[in-house]
């Protein structure tokens, strides 16, 4: 995380951080792996009440930040969940959040914002589409005009929380180019089927809609504002997973160093093998650049500057690579015990691999960099 | 990254008024750079010696308009500003012809070595005369036996009254023939440890005795120099620190040379940034489009894989240069910034003939247009030499921010007159 955090931001990092250890140790997070649910309700409502949602809510719609950058203050918790692999629909719900609170129409979604920010209710960013990459800006999910209302057809799938969730924010082609809906899980027509995920408690879900009869307030994005909202949904996405990545790799590096201080083979530690410095040297340089740009992407879209798309791009790219990278490193430092299912190591990873393809892998977020950058 | 707190309380002139001070100021009176032939290092120094004169000039310029040495003391002619007022001057100077031969290592590595570790007299001596660009500093560091192992120097100097007599060689000091001040680092008491008999001089780089070779590089350019010392006579009162204790002034030394090189010297002005070598991401993209290839996937993917690295490399420098300011990292962790610039610059180097494919190795004598980047891959490695090679940098990291255990080392604790030389 940031080497400047304020006296606040060090005092809620430190909350979250007892909860967390307290509350979802890595212990449980294996019991919930077998236990075929993604996370409690209950335990979510209660992370909640820390503020967990409330962070980049616009103040209007009932939002409120610690330090003024409150998308820096959701990566506080991101990074502090990616240190012991959480659970939860953190990403989802602040996105889906936000977005419904920065909408023309938010007054229309005060109920559902208050929900989610309560941790009562649980929403996802419906916005990866069967066999196609990432491309949120050209869904094939199609709207129509119903009346006054809007009726959404197709299929998307690779959803976040998507068996949890009450509510998806859901990009659809409309009549009118690129639009953005708020759909209830409980929609007549929505079928929910949960799918398979290398995390072991991320869980994935596809969501088909079939002919979802949605009122007009549903309508969070209209033609025209869809773009740029779904650009900083990008942002947004981008700097919290970078964030809990960025946690995991950290908490992956500090005890694997301990380890190589632990370990000894012909009588002396790991640490002493000069070939071995070396690479932990790297891993520090990669985790420090890590921690570099991940940061820069989240105090850019905090302040919305002007180029927090090509910082995103560049956190993301980097991000997603070094990471698994690193990991995969530290568990060659390990040796067999690396590659047991009994070693924790194995759940980083698995956040870690998960991260690096989600909301655009770094091979994608490098294609969009060269469109930002004019090529 | 913040460094505004400082400025409470004092009269310092605020960043912003500052800032546009230095542009109309600049405006007025810095010439404008002229593409492709003093607007990047590279090309400057395939100029030649002519670059050296022009710095001074260039320096005194800014000096007379009061923009010179600004992160140096006022009492040692600089301005006393802060690395924001620094940054925010880099900022303007984009387009005009700075002397960015003076940043390394006269401004950032030997001037800030003394205003560390001088003696007050030496401070004022020497440091107002560098801002003004009157003095141009250089490293007699390396020795021809070894450049890594530096506590290991043979340069020998021998105290006879109110005099020291130096003897021996220095190598790779960039720039020693225009250069009128050294900072040399030789061997007092060889029957000490290694580390405990050293002491550090400012030495007249042109005086007797000294004879100074030049040394062509890869690139064809010959700024590298060997310096022999025959009897040459240094007065007791150009040691810098103590006799015998000139290994705490080297590492002082070494580690304003690794933030240099790293991007993260508050000393550095003019815009240039970390000294990267070879051109930037609109030079690349100027030479995709040239050469047809901005459809290319691929080559999109790697000029913003380049371009990427660029602005990581700043957010890093950002990073662990305020890490070190609040003492959430230790100094050491200037090598990280070192690091970085090293790999950089080899994946940089790498894209550049990856994109530019047998453009970059050959063309028309009117169309040089990739031969800048091929020259470039060639000098590659000197990224991952120059300014402490990447291996003492991963040395660094490991041992003394991770704490790993020492490399074992033969001369520890030995006299240095019982140490095992090779040739």
């Amino acid at each position: 995380m940031d080497f400047d955090l304020t006296a606040d931001q060090k005092l809620f990092r430190a909350t979250t951080r007892e909860f967390l250890e307290k509350e979802m140790p890595l212990t449980r997070v294996r019991e919930l792996a077998g236990s075929g649910i993604g996370f409690e309700a209950d335990w979510w409502k209660r992370g909640s009440e820390l503020g967990w949602n409330s962070m980049i809510i616009d103040p209007a719609a009932g939002g409120d930040s610690i330090s003024g950058e409150g998308l820096v203050d959701a990566c506080i918790v991101a990074e502090g969940m990616g240190r012991l692999v959480s659970p939860g629909p953190l990403l989802g719900t602040n996105l889906v959040a936000a977005a419904l609170s920065e909408a023309a129409n938010a007054a229309d979604h005060a109920e559902v914002i208050s929900a989610l920010m309560a941790g009562e209710a649980v929403a996802s960013w419906a916005v990866y589409e069967p066999q196609r990459g990432w491309s949120p800006l050209t869904p094939a999910v199609q709207a129509t005009r119903d009346g006054s209302g809007y009726v959404l057809s197709g299929v998307k799938d690779r959803v976040d929380c998507g068996d949890q969730a009450d509510y998806f924010l859901v990009p659809a082609a409309g009549p009118d180019g690129l639009a953005q809906f708020i759909v209830p899980a409980a929609a007549p027509g929505v079928t929910v089927t949960t799918g398979q995920s290398l995390d072991l408690v991320r869980r994935y879900a596809l969501v088909d809609m079939d002919d979802v009869q949605l009122p007009a307030g549903s309508l969070v994005s209209p033609a025209g504002a869809a773009e740029a909202a779904v650009n900083r949904q990008i942002q947004i996405a981008v700097a919290l997973q970078c964030a809990e990545t960025a946690g995991a790799v950290q908490r992956v590096f500090e005890f694997t160093v301990q380890w190589a201080f632990d370990r000894y083979s012909f009588g002396r530690p790991l640490a002493s093998y000069q070939a071995l410095k070396h690479r932990f040297a790297d891993m520090k340089l990669w985790l420090e650049a890590c921690q570099a740009t991940a940061g820069a992407a989240a105090h850019a879209t905090a302040r919305r500057a002007e180029d927090a798309d090509e910082l995103a791009s560049v956190a993301k790219s980097y991000v997603g690579q070094r990471a698994t990278d690193i990991i995969q490193d530290c568990v060659q430092m390990h040796g067999g015990i690396g590659v047991t299912w009994e070693h924790d190591i194995h759940l980083y990873l698995r956040r870690a691999t998960v991260n690096r393809a989600m909301f655009g892998s770094p091979s994608e977020h490098r294609r969009r960099l060269a469109d930002i950058l004019g090529i | 990254m913040t460094e505004h707190a400082t400025a409470v309380g004092t009269d310092r002139e605020d960043v912003e008024s500052f800032r546009l001070r230095a542009r109309a100021w600049l405006a007025e009176n810095m010439p404008r750079l002229i593409p492709g032939e003093n607007d990047n290092l590279e090309a400057l120094m395939q100029r030649g010696d002519g670059i050296w004169p022009r710095a001074r000039e260039l320096q005194r310029l800014l000096y007379d308009g009061g923009f010179a040495g600004i992160c140096f003391p006022r009492e040692y002619g600089g301005l006393g500003l802060t690395r924001a007022h620094q940054q925010a001057f880099n900022e303007e100077c984009a387009g005009y012809e700075m002397p960015l031969a003076l940043n390394t290592p006269t401004f950032s590595i030997c001037g800030a070595t003394v205003l560390d570790m001088a003696s007050e007299e030496q401070k004022r001596e020497h440091l107002p005369a560098v801002i003004r660009g009157d003095e141009i500093m250089v490293q007699f560091l390396s020795e021809p036996r070894g450049g890594s192992d530096l506590a290991g120097v043979t340069t020998r100097a021998t105290r006879d009254g109110d005099v020291f007599i130096l003897n021996g060689s220095k190598i790779w000091s960039s720039g020693a023939y225009a250069a009128d001040w050294a900072l040399c680092l030789t061997r007092t008491d060889w029957e000490a440890p290694k580390h405990r008999g050293m002491t550090m001089f400012l030495l007249k780089v042109h005086q007797p005795g000294i004879e100074i070779k030049r040394i062509k590089q890869i690139n064809g350019n010959n700024e590298f120099c060997q310096e022999f010392f025959d009897d040459v006579v240094v007065p007791a009162s150009n040691v810098v620190g103590e006799v015998n204790g000139g290994w705490a002034v080297a590492s002082r030394q070494l580690f304003h040379e690794r933030n240099a090189v790293g991007g993260g010297s508050p000393y550095v002005s003019g815009g240039m940034g970390p000294p990267r070598r070879g051109p930037g991401t609109h030079a690349l993209i100027d030479v995709v489009r040239a050469t047809g290839r901005s459809e290319d996937v691929y080559v999109r993917e790697l000029v913003a894989e380049a371009h990427a690295i660029s602005r990581i490399q700043q957010q890093l420098i950002a990073r662990v240069t305020e890490g070190m300011r609040t003492e959430q990292l230790p100094p050491p962790a200037a090598a990280i910034m070192r690091l970085f610039a090293g790999q950089a610059s080899t994946r940089i180097a790498e894209i550049g003939v990856e994109i530019l494919g047998s453009h970059a190795v050959a063309g028309s004598v009117d169309d040089g247009l990739g031969l800048e980047y091929g020259r470039s891959f060639l000098m590659r490695q000197a990224g991952s030499l120059g300014g402490g090679s990447t291996e003492m940098a991963r040395n660094i990291i490991s041992e003394r921010v991770l704490g790993m255990p020492r490399e074992f080392a033969a001369d520890r604790d030995v006299p240095f007159s019982q140490v095992r030389q090779g040739r």
